[in-house]
Order: structure tokens, then sequence, then C-alpha cells
């Protein structure tokens, strides 16, 4: 589209070749690394190609997926949250705990949650702009809080580690229908998270590559100071950066709490690294000013492959681990090569 | 200054001083910049340059004296409210986001808009189409502008900068150090723009601690010297050599090349 345009204006740019063009894209490595995987299991797991395979790993990668867009879009803006995975467990706690201590309507607990996961997020960018402090501290500062928190509340409150069915209230068959359907294709069932997933990509690409938002995010994860000194609002931009994980981490925690109807509140310990893995993947700089929504998505589908695959090859899924950190470094290290070269050629 | 009676300085300062703590940074500067003008700062490292360009910038506020914009005295509360007011400021290292394409380097803090809320986007083409021909009528000639800027050469680098502020209508630009890191032919094509920026009118303060550059194109000169200001010149009561002189240290420089003297 752009390039008919400039063509235009400049004729020399004919010679910078589509191929040159897709080099630059920072989701290139994770392409293919993901097709690499594919091809992988395709061959050594003799189920993996079937749809309801696909379905399968869809559902994982989409689990995953849509914290991973909104920890993507946090990570271009140059800084982390340690707290996006029990933010999860929070988010499924408040509206179970909410609904059935306070009304008949699990709708109420539902928005409650919405609630109370932005101002986590909100707490979490106020905290790193006031202070100015690494967003690694802070974050695992309110990991550890939410954990106790968690844990605290559901013990203080129903007595054990896990909250009381709410599967016979109002509103439970539609809410479970707005967060854990099943949608049945060609006989194949889906789980309508997968929707989720892809919308929250669309919407989080558009906002980085269309809006003004997005130059911001970009503009404060590439140089903070230069961001500034242009009139670029960094601590509008960060808070709410930080109240987009707390966005995804609603989403998911619905579909936790909904797709059965109890919540463990020891759960999500370990799934912040598992985000940030996928958005590392996907092309993202650990230092933040690049990356791409869709970058972490293929990360998120290179995830759910692999735990999957694992599973399907029948293999010990303990290796599952072994793997995914060596996706990571080699995804990293084809980043890293990919975009030296695309900067080099220029 | 007599020469300037009857004229309101865009920018004026009188007496400014600032204090981090118990340091003090700045005492008693005065500066005034004009339209089509180009008032050069010049100092040694922690002379106070930076602090005062954060004054002029929105960046620090200043502690005593004042800060008058078009003969109104105020204070800048926000680098925002200094862009609104007219004053861009250009800093040596952190003019731009270099892992971000030229065009959205561009129109950074001020990225044009169009369609409604909530799905206001920016308008591209416009953005990449002005970015392109902007930088042309610079001189400046990009194959593309989705290149990241920071491909882009130091002085090609500070021109985006200093075209981007006198595209957004910049009345008085601000350039730090914008030759320091340069080279000779980088340094004359950066002098080139700025020189350009004067002649469409704006009032420019230029910060050096080079007396050659600053004297190529400066109309007053103001040297500063542990925070406080040493000299404040008209171009014409100043030759190169005194600037240069007073630049370098002064009766100072003198004793150095008596003691530095070979022997004869």
């Amino acid at each position: 589209m752009n390039a008919t345009q400039v063509t235009e204006a400049d004729e020399r740019l004919l010679h910078t070749s589509a191929l040159r063009k897709l080099m630059g894209r920072p989701e290139l490595g994770s392409v293919v690394g993901a097709i690499a995987v594919f091809v992988f299991f395709a061959f050594f797991a003799d189920s993996f190609l079937r749809a309801s395979s696909l379905s399968t790993v869809l559902y994982a990668a989409s689990t995953i997926g849509i914290m991973a867009v909104p920890v993507a879009l946090l990570m271009i803006g140059g800084e982390f949250d340690l707290s996006a995975g029990v933010m999860v467990t929070s988010s499924a706690l408040v509206s179970s705990m909410f609904s059935y201590q306070m009304t008949a309507n699990v709708w109420v607990g539902v928005g409650v949650s919405l609630l109370v996961t932005l101002a986590i997020g909100a707490f979490n960018g106020f905290m790193l702009t006031r202070t100015k402090l690494p967003s690694f501290i802070i974050t695992l500062g309110t990991f550890l809080m939410l954990t106790g928190l968690n844990l605290g509340f559901t013990k203080l409150i129903d007595g054990t580690v896990s909250t009381k069915s709410i599967a016979d209230m109002e509103g439970f068959p539609s809410a479970h229908d707005v967060f854990a359907a099943t949608i049945t294709v060609g006989g194949v069932g889906f789980k309508v998270t997968i929707l989720w997933w892809l919308a929250l990509v669309a919407v989080a690409s558009w906002i980085l590559l269309r809006t003004r938002a997005g130059n911001w995010i970009f503009a404060v994860g590439g140089n903070k100071d230069a961001a500034r000194a242009v009139g670029v609002p960094v601590t509008r931009t960060k808070i709410g950066l930080y109240m987009g994980v707390g966005l995804g981490a609603w989403i998911s925690g619905q579909h936790l709490l909904f797709s059965y109807d109890v919540v463990q509140s020891g759960e999500g310990v370990g799934n912040e690294l598992i985000y940030i893995i996928a958005a590392v993947i996907g092309g993202c700089l650990i230092t933040g000013g690049y990356g791409s929504a869709v970058g972490s998505a293929v990360g998120a589908f290179i995830f759910g492959m692999t735990s999957k695959g694992i599973v399907f090859a029948e293999w010990n899924p303990d290796w599952f681990k072994f793997f995914l950190g060596a996706m990571l470094l080699l995804a990293t290290l084809l980043n890293a090569w990919v975009r030296k070269r695309a900067e080099a050629t220029k | 200054m007599t020469q300037t009676e009857g004229r309101t300085a865009l920018v004026e300062l009188s007496g400014v001083s600032k204090n981090y703590g118990n340091v003090r940074a700045l005492e008693g500067v005065s500066l005034e910049v004009h339209a089509g003008e180009i008032t050069c700062v010049l100092g040694d490292n922690g002379a106070g340059k930076s602090t005062l360009i954060k004054i002029i910038a929105g960046l620090h506020q200043h502690d005593g004296g004042t800060l008058s914009l078009d003969g109104e005295e105020t204070r800048l509360a926000s680098p925002r409210e200094a862009l609104d007011r007219g004053i861009a400021t250009v800093y040596q290292d952190l003019a731009v986001v270099p892992l971000m394409p030229v065009w959205r380097n561009f129109f950074l803090g001020s990225e044009p808009r169009k369609g409604v809320a909530p799905f206001k986007r920016m308008d591209v083409e416009h953005m990449r189409r002005t970015t392109h021909a902007e930088l042309l009528r610079m001189g400046i000639d990009l194959r593309d502008v989705d290149q990241p800027i920071g491909t882009l050469s130091g002085g090609e680098r500070q021109c985006v900068a200093i075209a981007r502020a006198v595209y957004f209508g910049a009345k008085v630009l601000v350039l730090d150090e914008p030759t320091a890191a340069l080279g000779v032919k980088q340094s004359g094509v950066v002098l080139k723009y700025v020189a350009a920026a004067r002649d469409q009118g704006l009032g420019v303060v230029l910060i050096t601690h080079n007396p050659h550059h600053a004297y190529l194109v400066g109309d007053r000169f103001v040297l500063l010297k542990r925070g406080t200001m040493v000299g404040n010149h008209e171009r014409e009561d100043i030759t190169l050599d005194e600037l240069t002189r007073q630049m370098a240290g002064g009766n100072e420089l003198d004793d150095l090349r008596h003691e530095l003297q070979r022997p004869s």
C-alpha cells in the first residue's frame, strides 16, 4: 500500500525489495520458528494434523495469547509486569467471591472484577511512574502481594483454597457463553477464547500501527526522554499500558472462572513468565521500543503447539519446559540476527 | 540593550537563577531571543548550559529572576506548555527515538488524526508524504521515510529534528549542542539549517562550546562560566578572536600560554 505511494516520490525505492520489507518486520523470526515447530510435530506426532488437535492447540495458545498481547504492548512500552500471572487468578476470585457473597447475579461480580483488575494495573503504573523504580521491582512487589491476597482472602471467606461453586447462580449460563463457550465448526469444537484472542490481536495491532497512542507506546519504550521532550504524555501512556494488562487479566480470569465454576486460589504463579516469553519469541525487544502484537500471537501459538505437540507425540510432558527454553533462546538469537541484517542493508 | 528598543523579545531571561538542592547551577543569567536572530550560549562543560536550556524548554522551573515570553512574565510548567507557546527544543542526544521510522519520529507528540472517536487514527499517508516533502525542502532527500531514524547520520537526525520544529510552527528554536558530536562537514550542514530556520523568521538559541560555529551564525553571544554569566555581547561588539579567548578561559589562557611557553 505504501510501497506504491512512496515509489512515486522516489524511484530509488524500487530497489528496496519486498523481501527487505519482510526482513524488517519484528515477527519474522517467530513465523520462521512457528513453521519449524509445526513441521517438526507434524512429522513426529501422528495425530497433530487432525482438526481436533488444531482446536486443542489453538485453545492452549489463546489462553496464553490473551495475556501475551497486552504484555507485548507493555514490553514495547519498555516495562515488565510480573504480577500478570496471579492477576488473572485475582480477577477470577473477585468475580466469584463478590457474586457469591454480595449478590445473586454473577454479572455484578464480573463488572466489579473488571474495576479491580484495572485498578491493580493503574496502581502498578502509578507506582512505577511516581517512584521511578524499575518495573521489575514494583511488579514483583505486586506479584507477591496478590499471591498472598489470593490465598489469604479465599481461606478467610471460604475456609479452603478454592472458591464455592457459582454454577447455580443467576447469569452463570450467559457469562459462561461469553467467556467459555465452545463453538462447533465442521464437527470440531473451538473455544470462544480463540475469538477473544484474535480480537485482542487485531485491536492491539491497530492501536500500535495506526493510532497516536501506538506512536506513543513505541516512543516511551524506545527513548522515554526524547518522547517527553516532544510532548508525549509518558506517565499516561505507561499507566494505560498497565491497565491494558489489567484488562487482559480480566478476560483470562473470567474464562478461568466460567470454564469451570470454582477457582483455585494458588493458580497463575509462573504464567507471567510464559506471557513474557511469548512476547519475546514474537520479536519484542526486552529493552523496549520494538515488537508487535501479531508477533506475540505467533509466540503464543508456538507455546500451544509445543505444549500440546509433546502430548500428541506421546512424550513425557516434563520435556516441555526444555523445549520452551530452547525456543526462547533460538527465537531471540534469530530476531537479533534478522534485525541486524535488516538495519545493515538499508 | 539599546539596540533592541521598541522590539519585544520572543524570549527574555532576566537575572535567572536555579538551584538543585544546595548546588547553585545558575545565577543571574540574562539573555534575549528575537525573531530572525540567533542567540548563542557558550560555555565549557558544567557552565550551566543544560540547566539554562531546561528552563527555556519547560523541563525545569527557575528559582529566581524572570522569564518573559513576548514581554509577558511567565513560568513554564512542562515541555508541552513550552511547545504550545511556540518554543521547540532539539536536544543533542535525545532528539529522536532511534528504532522508530523517520515519519513516526517527525510527527511524534503532534500526530495529525482523522476519523471520529473512538476510531480516531493517525493520517499515515499524510504523515509519510509530509515528512518526505518537509525534509526535501530542507535539502535532505530521504530514500525511505520508513527506515528507522537510527540509521540516519547524526547530522541528518539533527536536521530532521530541526525540520520538525520548523514545520510545527515553532517561533523559538532551542538547539542543544547540535554540532557537538559531528564532523566538520556534518556540522556545516547543520549550521546551514540553523541559518535557514533563522531566515524563516524564527528566533534561535544555539547552545555550543565551539566559538567558531557560534560566530559563523550568531547575532548575540552569552558566555556562561560555572553557573554565572561572564559576558553578553552583540555581534558588532566582539570579534571571533576575543570570543574564542573568553570562551577558552580569557586571562587564564594567557597565564597558561605563559606557563607552557618553550624556553627560547
